[in-house]
């Protein structure tokens, strides 16, 4: 492991997702030593994982190959993988991180050849399909990775497997011997872009999304549509197989509620109006396909609107203005039935359909306090800004459920706040 | 207790959500209902019954007075508590739906036929009466409230069941003339007296 070099002035970037390379990238081409810390293998975050984003419909991968440019002509950004904070400590302009790093057994040498996977056959779940696909335990996370070097997983370290992807490489990349690594670093701010979570569906226990095969979430929708997904890009349903031509999207799934979260997640909206065009995409113009989309109340916040009535216009979709009660299974078909009551009539429905999207709610990906207690959060754990946070600011997800437009304005935000600190820093050492 | 009715009229003119919440048992909750349909949905009971719970909730607040007094829903609650337990803003549904129904039927204005509401009124009286259950009285009212021939089948068909109540004493074969009282039970009347008195002052009623 290169030594990694930080200072109080240094900015220490937490997750890397759209949101922390976006701090991280403004802060260093201001001039700025930055750190980047990330605990899965690259680079990305969720919205690596879309098929496609809103409001354009672009894939996620032209946003990622600009600011990976950006990343590699920059020297001052340190990025480090596997990464995880520890623990933190001290105070504004002078912090003390312990950062805990997993070995990837994979050194800066590969290129990215994929010899090593070819040589052995052992599999792991898939974490980037939301663990709906197996891959090879020697892998690149995705096609689009950053850093573009392979792991080896640890479960074939010490076996024959292991040692096969070893003899496989060509150009020496591959070290069985690496071990995890604890690295202390200094900083004068730190920047929180740990991003969100899909709210665990198996809690919402009426919609059997642990007992009903044909109940997916919006996640793994998204994973389904890409070509390199679980399903090879088929709209297809977990049961049978069987194209899946009559869906239900359920909305506020595990958001707004008590029982589950109580904010609203502002995305999932969003997210299913962009999903239903999915079904055109996939069965053509003409199909028989249709979307259904059970709601409370759609909100498609301000300029999205124009995309709402875009859908609305669809013949496909159609709307049902009512929060679904519960989810029955056909045993013979597998079809999921969905029951309830509409606001607009009270007419009580039993609806089948091929397969059920729940619109996921988005919770912070970590408990930011446990990590750390000095910084204030809502009442569902989203960091807030806060005079009392000293020199901790949130980014993106990881202060609020954010499109990954809102999300990058966040980030540049909380980088001018953090480049602040460290200024003041440089100026009192200069004095 | 039509008096009641009017003076509550009065007091409230078209303002039937404040009505609720000032006199109905867990009512100030109505107004955090947003609508989703979840317990209408959630319901055992919904395919038969006037209105559902979030119906019921939305014509408060529409004022629509004299059909929610009357509607037979909250008569047809069985406090499954299924609707509780899944509404995303915990509303109390249960005690509301029984808080009108209680309110109703003070107000004298309650759904008349519903065999829920008959039966309940039944059992009030037998038990007040003497402190303590007739069941022979309160099996064979049962059976007869719809007529006699029905009264005959339904008993008929219970046969077995009264008569293993009958072997384990939880029925007196002699009720219908005689019938076991509890000791005091004129001390149960003063309470329930004294427990109208309170209530009325409280909620207004009778004045
Ligand atoms: C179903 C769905 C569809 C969506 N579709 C769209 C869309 O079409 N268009 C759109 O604009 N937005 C969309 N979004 C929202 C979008 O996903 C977010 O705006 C975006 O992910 C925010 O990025 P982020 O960097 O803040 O968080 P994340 O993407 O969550 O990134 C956080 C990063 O931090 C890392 N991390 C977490 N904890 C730690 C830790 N302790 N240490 C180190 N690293 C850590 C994570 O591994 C991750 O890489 C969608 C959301 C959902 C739920
Ligand atoms: S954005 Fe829409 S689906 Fe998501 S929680 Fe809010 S209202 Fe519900
Ligand atoms: S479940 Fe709760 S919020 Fe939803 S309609 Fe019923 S009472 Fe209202």
């Amino acid at each position: 492991m290169a030594e990694v070099v930080a200072t109080n002035e240094t900015i220490v970037v937490v997750g890397g997702g759209i949101s922390g390379m976006t701090a991280a990238l403004e802060a260093a081409e201001c001039g700025k030593d930055v750190v980047l810390i990330e605990k899965n293998p690259s680079l990305g975050g969720r919205v690596a994982q879309l098929y496609k984003y809103f409001p354009k419909l672009c894939r996620p991968t032209c946003g990622q190959e600009i600011n990976q440019r950006r990343l590699k002509v920059n020297p001052r950004i340190k990025v480090l993988t596997m990464a995880e904070v520890e623990a933190v400590s001290g105070q504004a302009g002078d912090y003390s991180i312990t950062v805990n790093q997993s070995p990837r057994f994979v050194n800066e040498k590969c290129t990215a050849c994929g010899a090593c996977s070819s040589a052995v056959t052992s599999e792991i779940a898939n974490p980037f399909d939301y663990n709906l696909s197996k891959t090879k335990a020697a892998y690149l996370p995705f096609d689009m990775a950053y850093p573009q070097q392979y792991v080896i997983d640890p479960s074939i370290v010490g076996t024959e497997e292991g040692e096969k992807a070893k003899a496989a490489c060509s150009v020496g990349a591959i070290d069985l011997e690496m071990e995890a690594e604890t690295i202390n670093l200094k900083a004068g701010a730190i920047i929180w872009a740990t991003g969100w979570k899909p709210y665990d569906a198996g809690n919402i226990q009426p919609y059997g999304y642990d007992r009903f095969l044909n109940v997916v979430t919006s996640v793994e929708f998204e994973r389904m549509m890409d070509p390199k997904g679980p399903t090879a890009g088929k709209l297809v349903r977990p049961s049978d197989g069987a194209e899946a031509k009559s869906i239900a999207f359920i909305q506020c799934a595990g958001s707004r509620d008590r029982n589950h979260l109580t904010h609203c997640s502002r995305i999932c909206c969003m997210a299913t109006l962009k999903q239903t065009t999915y079904l055109t995409e996939q069965f053509g113009e003409q199909s028989e396909a249709e979307a259904t989309i059970y709601y409370i109340d759609i909100r498609a916040i301000d300029r999205f609107e124009e995309f709402y009535n875009r859908v609305q216009e669809d013949e496909k979709v159609s709307f049902v203005k009512s929060k679904v009660a519960y989810i029955a299974e056909d045993k013979a078909s597998g079809n999921p039935i969905l029951h309830g009551v509409d606001t607009e009539g009270y007419n009580r429905y039993a609806a089948e359909h091929d397969l059920v999207v729940l619109a996921i709610g988005m919770e912070p990906s970590v408990d930011i306090n446990a990590l750390t207690s000095e910084i204030s959060t809502d009442a569902s754990g989203f960091i807030q800004l806060d005079e009392e946070n000293g020199a901790f600011f949130g980014a993106g997800c990881s202060t609020n459920p954010l499109d990954v437009n809102r999300a990058v304005q966040s980030a540049t935000a909380a980088a001018l706040r953090a480049i602040q600190v460290v200024n003041q820093i440089s100026r009192a050492e200069a004095a | 207790m039509g008096s009641t009715n009017t003076a509550k009229v009065d007091r409230y003119k078209n303002n039937f959500l404040k009505e609720v919440e000032e006199n109905v048992e867990e009512g100030d909750w109505v107004r955090m209902c947003m609508q989703c349909g979840v317990c209408a949905g959630s319901c055992p009971l919904g395919p038969h019954w006037d209105h559902p719970p979030q119906e019921i909730f939305m014509m408060i607040r529409a004022g629509k007075r004299d059909e929610v007094l009357a509607s037979d829903s909250m008569w047809m609650c069985t406090s499954c508590y299924n609707c509780i337990v899944r509404c995303p803003r915990e509303l109390p549904i249960t005690h509301i739906m029984h808080g009108l129904a209680n309110y109703a039927h003070r107000l004298g204005v309650a759904h008349q036929e519903n065999p829920t509401r008959r039966f309940a009124q039944m059992f009030w009286n037998n038990v007040t009466k003497t402190g303590r259950a007739n069941e022979l009285k309160i099996s064979l009212g049962l059976y007869f409230m719809d007529g006699f021939m029905n009264g005959i089948k339904k008993s008929l068909a219970m046969k077995k069941i009264g008569i293993g109540m009958f072997m384990t004493g939880r029925l007196d074969p002699f009720g219908l003339v005689q019938g076991r009282g509890c000791k005091g039970s004129g001390d149960i009347d003063k309470m329930l007296k004294k427990a109208f008195e309170i209530e009325d002052h409280r909620k207004g009623y009778n004045s």
